[in-house]
C-alpha cells in the first residue's frame, strides 16, 4: 500500500495533474452552483474535454475534481437560495437556508465547507483501506460472477428507488439495457436493431444519452418554470465566516459519525449521496434531544453539518465499487465509468494491478481536491455567489449550447444532435411521470458488459448451467431476486398490518 | 389514465416490437456456424424483452401501488398550462435548427445565432449586451475546441470552402 501511495503521490503531484484538480474543483463549484445543474450534468458536459486529453489519470482527476466541486457548489446554492442544484444537497437546504435567512450565510457556508472537507477526507482514508481488500476478493470472480454481480447492482438500484417506484426503476433499467443492444456488439459481428440506419451502426453515444437524460430536461424545466431559477433575496451580502469553538465542538461528533455512515451508504449500489444525506440528517436529529432537536429545520448547525458530511463521504464511497468491481453505484459514477472506457481503461479488480498509478492518483487527488475546495473556496465564497445573479436569458441558452457541444464534439456527427433533442424530449416526458432516469443510464452503460459476461459464461458452460454449477453466481442471483421482490413484500405486509390481519410470521 | 401508465403503454408497444424482432426476424440471417453456439445475438435481447414486457405490464395494470404524494414531484404535469411551454418548444425547435445548420452554415454563424435567438426567445431585448456576449462566447469556444483540443469545427459556411 505504501508503494502504491508513493506512485499516486508522484502522479498526482505533477504540475499538470495539480492544475487539473484545481481547475476541476473551480469549474465544478461554479457550474454546480447554478440551480438545476447537478454533478451528473456537469461531468457529462466535461467528458469531451477529459477524453480529448488522452491521459486517463489526468482525465479521471479532472472529473473527480469536478464532482467534488459540483457537490460543494450545490450546497452553496442550497444555502444561499434554497435552490438545491443536486438531490444530494436537498437536506443541506433544510437548515442551511434558515441560517442564511438569519444572516448567518457566511457561517453556514463555512460549516458546509468544513463538513464537506472532513467527510471527503475521512471517506478517502476509508477508500484507501477498503478498496484494495475488496479488489483482491474480486480477483476471484469469473465472468459468471461478474454477470451475477451486475444483476445484483442493477436490482439494488431498482430496489432502493423508493416505494411505488420499483417497477418503474426496473422498467427503466431494462430499457437502458435494451438501448445498449442497438448497434454492433463485441462478440457478434452483426448489427442489431439498427433499422438499417448507418448512424446507429455503432450504437447510441453515451454522452448524448447522458446529456439528454439529465442536462436537457433540467434546462427545459428551468425554462418552463422560471421560479426554479429565481434568485433569493439578499444573497449578495456575505460576512462573518468564522465559527466559534463551542460550535466546532458541537459539530465534531456529528462529522465523525456521518463520515463513517455516509461512506458505507455510498458504497452500496444505488444508494449514493442523496440517501446518505437524508439518512444522516434523520439519524442526527434522532440523536439529539429537547431544545436542540426542535432547532432542526430552523437553522441548526448540526442539521447542516450532518447531510454535508454524509453526502461528501458517500461520494467518495461510491468510488469503491467503481474502482474495484467496475460497477458504478450511482449515475455520476456510471458517467465516470463511461469516460474511463472511452479512455481505454477498464475499471475493475485488475485496475490496481495493471494501472496502479491511475488508482492511487485518484485517491491522492481526492485529498488534494478536498484541500483545494477548502482553501480556495472559503475566501472566494462572496465572489462565487455573484454567479447566481447571471440572468436566465443568458444562462439557459448557454446551458443548452454546452449540452449540444458535448454531444457533437464526441462524435463529430450532426445526427447525434437530433438524437439528443429527441431523447431529451422523451426524458422530459418521463420526468413528468416520475420515472427515474438514472437507472436507464446505468443500465445502458452496463448493458454491453453485462451481455459480454453473460455470453462468455454461456459459451464456457455451453448453456445456462453456469448458474447452478457456480455457487457464488447462484447466491448472487438469489440476492438480486430478493432485492427486487423485497419492496413489494414489505409493502404488502404493511398493508396487511393496517387492515389488522396477522402477518403469519 | 394517469400519464405514467400511458407511458408504460407506449414502452410496452416498443418492447413488443423489440421482442418480435428478437424472436422472429433476427435469427433468419444467422450463419450456420453460429447456430451451433449456445448463445446467439438474439439470446440476450429475448431475455430483456420478456423482463421489460412484464415490468411495463406491472405498471400498466397498477400492480404496485404508489404511496408517494404526487405533489412531492419536482415538476407537476397537471400544471402544464401555467408553465412557459411555448418558450420550451421554441428552444427545442431552435436546437433542431442548430443541429441541421451547424455543418452547412458553419460554427460561427450557427452558434452565435443560436445564443442570440435563445436569449430573444427567453425575453432578452438588450441587443447591445446580447450580441457582443454571444459573439465573444462563440469565438472563445471555437478557439478552445479547434486550437486547444484540436477537434475540427468548420468555422465558416460551407460555400466559402474553408
Amino acid at each position: 500500500m505504501i508503494e502504491g501511495l508513493l506512485i499516486g503521490l508522484s502522479t498526482a503531484f505533477s504540475i499538470q495533474n495539480l492544475l487539473m484538480v484545481i481547475g476541476g474543483c473551480l469549474i465544478g463549484t461554479f457550474i454546480g452552483m447554478l440551480p438545476g445543474l447537478g454533478p451528473m450534468s456537469i461531468i457529462a458536459i466535461m467528458i469531451p474535454v477529459a477524453i480529448s486529453m488522452g491521459d486517463p489519470s489526468a482525465a479521471l482527476i479532472l472529473l473527480a475534481g469536478v464532482y467534488y466541486g459540483a457537490i460543494f457548489g450545490g450546497s452553496t446554492s442550497s444555502i444561499l437560495l434554497n435552490a438545491p442544484g443536486v438531490a444530494g444537497t436537498v437536506a443541506t437546504a433544510f437548515d442551511g437556508y434558515p441560517m442564511a435567512r438569519k444572516g448567518q450565510a457566511g457561517k453556514a457556508l463555512t460549516i458546509a465547507a468544513i463538513a464537506s472537507f472532513c467527510g471527503g477526507t475521512i471517506g478517502a482514508v476509508l477508500l484507501m483501506v477498503f478498496a484494495p481488500a475488496l479488489s483482491s476478493v474480486a480477483l476471484l470472480f469469473h465472468s459468471a460472477e461478474y454477470f451475477a454481480l451486475m444483476v445484483v447492482g442493477l436490482s439494488a438500484i431498482a430496489a432502493f428507488a423508493g416505494t411505488g417506484q420499483v417497477a418503474k426503476a426496473i422498467l427503466m433499467t431494462l430499457l437502458g439495457l435494451i438501448m445498449a443492444t442497438v448497434g454492433e456488439g463485441a462478440l457478434f459481428n452483426m448489427p442489431r436493431f439498427t433499422m438499417g440506419l448507418m448512424d446507429l451502426q455503432s450504437g447510441f453515444g453515451f454522452i448524448t444519452l447522458a446529456m439528454a437524460m439529465f442536462a436537457l430536461p433540467e434546462a427545459l424545466f428551468l425554462v418552463m418554470n422560471p421560479a426554479r431559477s429565481a434568485s433569493g433575496e439578499g444573497s449578495g451580502e456575505i460576512k462573518d465566516l468564522r465559527i466559534t469553538r463551542a460550535e466546532a465542538k458541537a459539530i465534531a461528533p456529528v462529522i465523525g459519525r456521518q463520515s463513517l455512515q455516509g461512506f458505507f451508504i455510498g458504497v452500496l449500489p444505488g444508494a449514493g449521496a442523496t440517501i446518505a444525506s437524508f439518512l444522516g440528517y434523520a439519524v442526527e436529529r434522532n440523536l439529539t434531544k429537547g431544545a436542540e432537536q426542535a432547532e432542526f429545520g430552523k437553522g441548526s448547525i448540526k442539521g447542516l453539518a450532518a447531510p454535508e458530511t454524509a453526502n461528501n463521504a458517500a461520494c467518495t464511497g461510491s468510488f469503491v465499487p467503481l474502482l474495484t468491481l467496475g460497477i458504478p453505484g450511482s449515475g455520476t459514477t456510471a458517467i465516470l465509468l463511461g469516460a474511463l472506457i472511452a479512455l481505454n481503461v477498464t475499471p475493475g479488480p485488475r485496475l490496481m494491478i495493471d494501472e496502479p498509478q491511475i488508482f492511487w492518483a485518484v485517491i491522492i487527488s481526492m485529498y488534494i481536491g478536498n484541500l483545494v475546495l477548502l482553501v480556495l473556496n472559503l475566501p472566494l465564497i462572496p465572489y462565487i455567489a455573484k454567479i447566481l445573479s447571471v440572468p436566465r436569458t443568458y444562462l439557459i441558452p448557454f446551458i443548452l449550447f454546452f449540452t449540444l457541444m458535448g454531444a457533437y464534439i464526441g462524435q463529430n456527427n450532426a445526427t447525434e444532435l437530433l438524437l439528443l433533442v429527441g431523447f431529451g424530449i422523451c426524458a422530459t416526458i418521463l420526468r413528468f411521470a416520475d420515472y427515474p432516469l438514472a437507472p436507464l443510464l446505468i443500465g445502458f452503460i452496463l448493458g454491453r458488459m453485462l451481455e459480454d459476461n453473460f455470453s462468455r459464461s454461456m459459451q464456457l458452460y455451453d448453456g445456462v448451467s453456469f448458474i447452478l454449477e457456480r455457487p457464488m453466481t447462484l447466491g448472487l442471483l438469489v440476492i438480486a431476486l430478493i432485492l427486487v421482490l423485497l419492496p413489494s413484500y414489505r409493502a404488502r405486509r404493511a398493508k396487511a398490518r393496517q387492515k389488522g390481519v396477522a402477518d403469519g410470521d | 389514465m394517469a400519464l405514467d401508465r400511458w407511458i408504460a403503454l407506449v414502452i410496452l408497444l416498443i418492447c413488443l416490437t423489440y421482442a418480435y424482432t428478437a424472436f422472429f426476424t433476427m435469427d433468419a440471417g444467422l450463419p450456420p456456424f453460429m447456430q451451433r453456439n449456445p448463445i446467439w445475438p438474439s439470446t440476450f435481447p429475448k431475455l430483456l424483452s420478456i423482463g421489460a414486457i412484464i415490468a411495463a405490464l406491472a405498471i400498466l395494470l397498477g400492480l404496485e401501488k404508489s404511496t408517494q404524494d404526487p405533489s412531492e414531484a419536482d415538476i407537476d404535469y397537471t400544471r402544464l398550462g401555467q408553465y412557459k411551454i411555448g418558450q420550451a418548444l421554441a428552444l427545442l425547435g431552435l436546437m433542431v435548427a442548430y443541429a441541421l445548420l451547424l455543418r452547412p452554415a458553419g460554427f460561427i454563424f450557427s452558434t452565435s445565432g443560436f445564443l442570440i435567438l435563445g436569449g430573444v426567445i427567453l425575453g432578452e431585448r438588450k441587443f447591445h449586451y446580447l450580441v457582443p456576449i454571444a459573439a465573444a462566447a462563440t469565438f472563445g469556444v471555437w478557439y478552445l475546441v479547434q486550437e486547444v483540443l484540436g477537434i475540427f469545427l468548420r468555422p465558416w459556411p460551407m460555400f466559402l470552402g474553408v
